[in-house]
Parts: C-alpha cells; sequence; structure tokens
C-alpha cells in the first residue's frame, strides 16, 4: 500500500512536471498562446497559495490575508519600475533609493518589503488565536488595501501600468515563454525549499505549535517567536509572487489586495489539500482552469463555485491532492 | 550548597473571591520525589501552574537553582530544567512516539532557528529519543502515530517527553489520572526507577502511588500547605487526618 | 463654526457606530455562543437592504420595506443556519472560513441575477427627510438621527434581553461556558438558531436602514463585514457591551478621521502632503486603532471570557 502511494505520487509529480515544462512549445505549435499566459498566472497563484499553506497547513495559523503580502510584493514592482522610467528617486531621505527595472534587485526587494510588512503585521495578529487571528489578519489586509487605494501619486484607485516587464540578465522576460520558464523556475524552487524547511528542525516546531501549542511552549519552545517567523517566510513568498504578478498583467492596482483575493488564495490552498506543499499548485490549477472556463458558459460562474467550496468543506475535507494522493500531512 | 532544588515562598492565586491557593510555600530538595496531595479544590493544580508558569502568581516568589523565576515565561522555565505533564495527557498526536521524543530533545539541544538540515534523519536527535523510549518502556512502539496508543502508553510517552528535555525538576501533574490498575502499577514501577536520580513534584489522588514513592508529601488544604513530612509522619499527623481524611481528633 | 461642523460629524460617527453596533452585537453573540466564524453576515446585511429597498420603491412605504426586510433576513440566516452552518459548529475554524466564504460568493451572485449589477439609489422616506436642530444652529437629518434613535432602543432591549429573561440567561452561560449549557439539558440547536436569527434580524435592519445613506450593491455587506470584524476585535469577542463600545469608538474615529485629519494635518504639512498623508491616514485610522487595542488588551476591551 505505501510503496503504491508513493509511486502514484512520484507518477502524478512526473506527469505534472512534463507537462508544465512541455506547455509552452505545445501551445506554441497549436496556435493557443494563450494558454501560456494562463498557465503563468496559475504558476504565480501557486507561489502565492504554496506560501499561505506553510503557515496554514504547517503553522496552523488560518490568516486570511495574505492578499496584503501578495499586493504589496506587487506595488513594490510597479513603483520601483515607475521610478524607473522616470530615472527619479522612490525614496529620497533617509537614505537613496533609485527606481530600477532589474528584476534582481525589484524582486528582492518585493520579497523583503513583503516579508516586512509581515513581521509587523504579525507581531500584532499573532498576540491572539483562533478567530481572532482570522479577522485581525483580514482586517489588516483592508487596511493595506485602502493604504494603497490612497496613494493618489501612484494612480489611486485606478492602479499603475508598468510599461515594460523586469529585466533579468540577459533573459527578455516580455517574451511569454521566457516569462513562463521564470515562473515555472521560482515556483519549484520555492517548493524545495518549502520542502526542506518543513522538514527541518524549524519546520518539526511549527508543526508541533500546530498541533498543541501549549506543549511546545512547556518543551520549552518560545513559540511566539517561531510561529512569526514562519509568518514572515510565508510573506516574503508572498511578496514574490506579487512581484510576478505585476509583471505578469503588467499593471498593478489595489484589486490585487482586495479581500477576495485573500479568499480565493485560501480556497486554491484547501481545494488541494491543506498541510501538502504540492495540493496547493493543483488546488491553484484547478481554481483558475474552473474560473476560466465556467466563466466562458456563465457571467454567474460564482453562482456554482460557491455550493462547490461548501460541497468540498462539507464532504471532501482533505481537498483534491490529499484525498487522492497523501494520507498525512505532507512531508515534502 | 543549597540543597533544594525549588523555593516557593507565599503562593497566592485568586479567582474572584476564591483564593485557589492561599500564602502556599513549598520547598524541593534535590533528588527527592515530593508529592503533593490535597482534597478536590485544595488547588494542587492552580500550585503547578503556578510552580510551571502557565499560570501568574498574584502574590509570592519562586527560586528555582538559585534563580527568581517567578516573572518567567512558561518555556523559559522550561530552558531552565522544568519539565512537566499535564492532568490531561498533552503531546503531539498526529506524530510518531519517536517524533514526540525528538521534539524535546530538539527543544534541549538549543534553538531550532535551523531551516535547512532535515530534522527526521538527524542522529543528534533520534538516537537520544530512541533511549529515552526504550528507558519508559515504548521502544517497540516507537513509529507509531501518537494517537494510536493507548491511553496508558501516551502516558508513558509524555513522561518521555519530560524525561528528554533532562530536566532539573519533573513536574507531573496527576500521572496516573484514568490508569487501569494494571497500567497504574506499570507508571509506578516506571517512576520508581527515576527515584534518586531525578528530583520529581507530583500532584496524585492515587494513595498507593503515593505512599510507595514519595519521600515527602505536602497536605494542601484550601490553598495552604497544613504539613510536610514524610509519609510515615504524614500519615499519623492529627491534624491532616482531621482536615483531609475527615477524622475527628 | 468648526464646533458646529465637529458636532454634526460627531453626530454622523455616532450614526455611522449605531449601524456598525446592529451587525456586530449578532456576530458577536454567534462568535461568543458558537465558536463560529461567519463570514456571511454581511450578506444578511445586504439581504437587508435590498429588500426593504425593493418593498420601498414598489409601494413607498418605508415601514412596509423594514417588515418585509426583517423577518426576510432572520428567515435567510435560519435556513443558511439549519442547512449549512449547524454541521460546521464541530469542525474548524479554517472549514468555517471556506464554506462561508463559499456562500458570500454565492448571496452576492445570486443578487445580481436578480437585482441585477448595477447598484439601487434610494431617496430618505418622506417622513424622515426633514431635518432637525437638536443643537441650535446646527441642523441635523432627521433620518440620521432616527436610525440613532433605533440603535438606541436596539441596545436597550439587547440589555433587557440578555440581563432579565431565560433566553438572555442562557445565552449568558453559553458565551462563558458552552458545554455547561449542554448538560443542562437545554435545546441548544434551538438555542443556536434563536440567537443565528436574532444576529441576522438586527444585520438586516441595519442593512435596510443603511439603503437611503449608501448605494444598495453588491458587495456592500463586505465592506461593512470587515469594519464589523475590527469592531468585535476592539470590543472583546462574545461581549454585547463590547460592541457597543466598538462600534462608536470605530463610527466617531472613522467620520471624524475622515472629516479634520487632513486640515490637522495641513496645520504643520503642505496642503499637497497633508491632503496625501490625510487621505492615507484617514482610511487606516480604525485599523491603527485596532492595532493598539491588540498590543495592549489581545482580548479585547471587554472580553465575555475572563
Amino acid at each position: 500500500m505505501n510503496r503504491f502511494q508513493l509511486t502514484l505520487k512520484t507518477c502524478i509529480l512526473i506527469a505534472a512536471l512534463v507537462i508544465l515544462i512541455g506547455l509552452p512549445p505545445v501551445a506554441s505549435a497549436l496556435e493557443a498562446t494563450f494558454y501560456i499566459g494562463l498557465f503563468s498566472r496559475i504558476l504565480i497563484y501557486a507561489l502565492a497559495a504554496v506560501s499561505l499553506d506553510l503557515i496554514l497547513g504547517y503553522g496552523g495559523m488560518v490568516s486570511f490575508g495574505h492578499a496584503a503580502f501578495f499586493g504589496a510584493g506587487a506595488y513594490v514592482v510597479g513603483i520601483l519600475a515607475f521610478h524607473g522610467i522616470e530615472g527619479s528617486a522612490v525614496i529620497s531621505w533617509p537614505f537613496v533609493i533609485m527606481g530600477t527595472d532589474n528584476a534582481l534587485i525589484s524582486w528582492s526587494v518585493a520579497a523583503v518589503a513583503s516579508a516586512g510588512l509581515a513581521f509587523v503585521i504579525g507581531a500584532i495578529s499573532l498576540r491572539t488565536s483562533g478567530v481572532y487571528f482570522i479577522m485581525i489578519t483580514l482586517a489588516f489586509a483592508q487596511m493595506m488595501y485602502f493604504f494603497f487605494t490612497s496613494l493618489e501619486f501612484y494612480g489611486g484607485d485606478d492602479g499603475l501600468s508598468l510599461f515594460t516587464r523586469s529585466r533579468l540578465g540577459h533573459m527578455d522576460l516580455s517574451n511569454d515563454a521566457a516569462f513562463y520558464y521564470t515562473c515555472l523556475g521560482l515556483l519549484i524552487g520555492f517548493l524545495l525549499f518549502s520542502r526542506r524547511l518543513v522538514n527541518s528542525r524549524f519546520g518539526m516546531v511549527i508543526r508541533g505549535c500546530k498541533e498543541n501549542e501549549r506543549r511546545m511552549g512547556a518543551l520549552g519552545f518560545p513559540t511566539y517567536r517561531y510561529k512569526l517567523v514562519c509568518f514572515v517566510i510565508a510573506g516574503a513568498g508572498a511578496g514574490l509572487a506579487g512581484a510576478l504578478m505585476a509583471n505578469q498583467t503588467e499593471f498593478v492596482s489595489p484589486s490585487l489586495l482586495h479581500w477576495t483575493v485573500s479568499g480565493d488564495i485560501l480556497v486554491m490552498v484547501i481545494l488541494g489539500g491543506v498541510g501538502t506543499l504540492v495540493g496547493p499548485v493543483f488546488g491553484a490549477t484547478v481554481f483558475l482552469l474552473l474560473e476560466e472556463f465556467l466563466s466562458r458558459y456563465t457571467e454567474h460562474w460564482m453562482l456554482f463555485l460557491g455550493p462547490i467550496l461548501i460541497f468540498v468543506v462539507l464532504f471532501a475535507r482533505r481537498g483534491l491532492y490529499g484525498s487522492f494522493v497523501e494520507r498525512k500531512a505532507d512531508n515534502g | 550548597m543549597d540543597e533544594s532544588i525549588l523555593k516557593a515562598r507565599g503562593l497566592t492565586k485568586a479567582y474572584g473571591a476564591l483564593k485557589a491557593t492561599d500564602t502556599l510555600s513549598l520547598e524541593i530538595r534535590t533528588g527527592e520525589i515530593h508529592a503533593i496531595i490535597g482534597p478536590n479544590g485544595a488547588g494542587k493544580t492552580t500550585a503547578i501552574g503556578q510552580l510551571s508558569g502557565e499560570l501568574t502568581s498574584d502574590e509570592g516568589t519562586i527560586y528555582f537553582a538559585g534563580r527568581d523565576i517567578t516573572r518567567l515565561p512558561v518555556h523559559k522555565r522550561a530552558c531552565l530544567g522544568l519539565a512537566r505533564s499535564f492532568q490531561i495527557t498533552s503531546i503531539l498526536l498526529n506524530f510518531t512516539a519517536e517524533d514526540n521524543v525528538a521534539m524535546a530533545v530538539q527543544a534541549r539541544d538549543g534553538h531550532s532557528f535551523k531551516f535547512w538540515k532535515s530534522a527526521r534523519t538527524d542522529r543528534k536527535l533520534r538516537v537520544p529519543a530512541r533511549e529515552v523510549l526504550k528507558e519508559v518502556g515504548l521502544a517497540d512502539r516507537a513509529d507509531i502515530v501518537a494517537d494510536r496508543l493507548s491511553h496508558g502508553e501516551q502516558r508513558q510517552l509524555e513522561l518521555a517527553m519530560a524525561l528528554a528535555t533532562r530536566p532539573a525538576l519533573l513536574l507531573l501533574d496527576e500521572p496516573m489520572a484514568g490508569m487501569g490498575p494494571a497500567s497504574s502499577r506499570k507508571m509506578v514501577d516506571l517512576l520508581q526507577t527515576l527515584k534518586g536520580r531525578l528530583t520529581i513534584l507530583m500532584v496524585e489522588h492515587d494513595m498507593d502511588a503515593v505512599f510507595t514513592l514519595a519521600d515527602r508529601i505536602t497536605v494542601l488544604v484550601y490553598g495552604r500547605a497544613i504539613a510536610t513530612d514524610t509519609p510515615e509522619n504524614i500519615h499519623t499527623d492529627p491534624a491532616v487526618r482531621k482536615a483531609y481524611l475527615g477524622e475527628n481528633g | 463654526m468648526y464646533l458646529l461642523l465637529f458636532c454634526q460629524q460627531f453626530l454622523n460617527g455616532l450614526q455611522f457606530g449605531v449601524m456598525l453596533f446592529l451587525m456586530a452585537s449578532g456576530l458577536t453573540l454567534i462568535f461568543g455562543i458558537m465558536d463560529l466564524i461567519n463570514l456571511a453576515h454581511g450578506s444578511l446585511f445586504m439581504v437587508g437592504a435590498y429588500l426593504c429597498a425593493t418593498v420601498f420603491q414598489q409601494t413607498g412605504s418605508f415601514m412596509l420595506g423594514l417588515l418585509v426586510a426583517l423577518p426576510g433576513a432572520a428567515l435567510v440566516g435560519i435556513v443558511v443556519e439549519v442547512f449549512v452552518l449547524r454541521t460546521l459548529y464541530a469542525r474548524d475554524h479554517l472549514d468555517q472560513v471556506l464554506a462561508t466564504f463559499g456562500l458570500i460568493l454565492f448571496f452576492n451572485e445570486l443578487t445580481k441575477i436578480i437585482w441585477g449589477p448595477r447598484a439601487l439609489f434610494l431617496d430618505v422616506p418622506e417622513a424622515l427627510s426633514g431635518t432637525i436642530e437638536i443643537i441650535p444652529g446646527a441642523p441635523y437629518p432627521t433620518f440620521r438621527l432616527a436610525i440613532i434613535v433605533v440603535g438606541i432602543i436596539v441596545a436597550i432591549f439587547l440589555y433587557f434581553l440578555i440581563t432579565r429573561t431565560r433566553l438572555g440567561m442562557l445565552i449568558r452561560a453559553s458565551a462563558t461556558n458552552r458545554e455547561m449549557v449542554g448538560a443542562l439539558g437545554v435545546n441548544v440547536n434551538l438555542l443556536y438558531t434563536l440567537v443565528f436569527g436574532l444576529g441576522a434580524l438586527l444585520a438586516g435592519l441595519a442593512g435596510a436602514m443603511a439603503g437611503p445613506l449608501f448605494a444598495v450593491e453588491v458587495g456592500m455587506g463586505e465592506d461593512i463585514l470587515i469594519l464589523t470584524f475590527v469592531v468585535i476585535v476592539i470590543g472583546g469577542i462574545g461581549s454585547i457591551r463590547g460592541a457597543l463600545v466598538g462600534a462608536i469608538l470605530v463610527g466617531l474615529i472613522d467620520t471624524l478621521g475622515r472629516a479634520f485629519l487632513p486640515a490637522l494635518f495641513k496645520l504643520f504639512l503642505d496642503p499637497a502632503t497633508a491632503d496625501g498623508v490625510g487621505a492615507s491616514l484617514d482610511s487606516m485610522a480604525i485599523y491603527i486603532l485596532m492595532a493598539l487595542v491588540l498590543a495592549w488588551k489581545p482580548r479585547g476591551l471587554l472580553p465575555a471570557h475572563e
């Protein structure tokens, strides 16, 4: 049984990888390049969903505000690019930060800025737990939504257009296939990193906190600190996803931080399988494909998605990947 | 040399008008098994909570190994060597027995901000974990998920976790709670093997166990310690008999 | 001049606070008693608003609108409780979040199908369309004043319900110790349904009264829902008193912040910067308040469980 599952899991992963790697040339050959863009979006949301699953599935922290970090990462790239074109400084005091469209810089800054934001929000929110935590993360994400809405200089409600995608060495990211492979590479990199993470000493502590925080405290772990670090790592992951999203659409706006985006990412995680690393990738794929194709048949596709969600909660709690492939919490 | 590992003076914790512990003083000598007994509602669990740091005391001071720990949070006390078991078994139910103990070993082994190396194959965690499991008699259950262990085994596992942190003082809150006679006897034997090697403070209702194991006993009534003495003397102490056993003179 | 403006804005804040209180009082009981996080509470607000708006537009009678909206919202709430939420009480918060998120999507889309995507705009009912000078020289809209009065009546009603009736005793008991109430042989299912119905009714009332003030549109429920969460976090879960204090605080700070913060910053910043900073801060003010309260008292100002 165990061996069978192992092979099933490996088969599914290899098949998924082959499909994802082969997608751009096949789509180009069939003149369906639209799919390259769609799947870039899927990979980006998958990255955000995996980062959420680190805190949700492994740390047991039900955050309903992940869009804050996603959107902040996107805005960092947008704002840096905006000043990069102008050749002006983003801030000039206490030190000068010039605008840039260099991906290595702007994407890193996006991840770091989102991590910083996660540190502040996490430091306050993690003082509580349960329904408080859910409401507070949601409220702070809403605060960030209003914050970016109020930035009239950067387009306010209307958002900000990027003139081009970021520069990444000699790669031309305005080529959709190149951008797609960049997203795929980053997603796989983040998955491998997360896999190490959840099995490391740190990861075991985080899982222990989900299981029984009181016991972890009695063993001598300062649980708050560990959870906060995990929250910050997840924030950085979402920030990176946001940076990619800004490049994918070449546009950033407060709608990236809308509370429904937090909800969508949460749904992807649960749809795929909480506490499995690959699950959220499947969740993001299914969710966005459903959105894409249901919305072709009816503009009221949400009318069906809502009951589907309720159904999943009531009857298929481990999610798709979790139900069919994994049984217990995934070790990577 | 100070031979007491823990000194509590004047501990008080009030819930509204009710004082769960009332100027309670305790002294635990290094190497002894010290039992706290008393009727229901005497404040035994509150006292354990105050000592372990889950409850903050309204008044009083606690010295542990010569340090004032009155204001320290739970995890800092634990790092100083104060381990505990809970009245209701508290383990990581979805972890295997070995993972549970490895977690405790990890707690002892300094901070865990180590993000890369796998904790599942780390011999520095696994070898000591297996040793402790063997010590409490769970060696052949190492790979079983804790959820599937019997109640008695879960209590043994919780003890194993406490032992794995190599505590200077072990607080046991009703280690025999909910156990049948056979498992109780097993637990008593197990604790017997620790006697002399470890300092233990236990709260327990099972009088046979208490009088078998304890070197000294403190009797708690309405949050106050009315007597602390050897089992023999406690047995014959008239005040104890009156207050605790409900006998008249 | 400034004083009169301040008084008007103060009343506006109070009126907004009352609205939030109607939402928060029901929701906080549901949190406190059932330990259920219900994201779809905003949908009940929306249902109340749409029902009242429709009847009001058709018949011209706002009273009739209220008479339909209140039982309507309560009924929808009860149906949702019985068919979906009841199975979720024993589940973890994650399941509750997901399922009630699903409910939001469903209700929003259904509303779009029934009433169309365009917002409805209502006039203030004729009888309440005037103004009253409660402070000499500062006329204040009667309708807004009526909302404040309704809020005070509801607060008094809830106070009596909670402190003086058997139902209230059970509610208080369940908020402190859920298991005990079941052990006492109370029909817990019925109690939960009643509490949920009451919460839905109050949300419907808030929605109905919001109609003439805001646009009645899809998504209106979630905007106020998130503010309601802030109220509950500040006030403390499960406590009506906390909901009242939190609602008034949030209502006042939000309204006064929007009215006066930009002007305040203009005192020591140049106008353009002041407008920018003011605009950022006034929409963030209540969240900053929430953060401060949490840093000081993680369980809120007046939590039910001590």
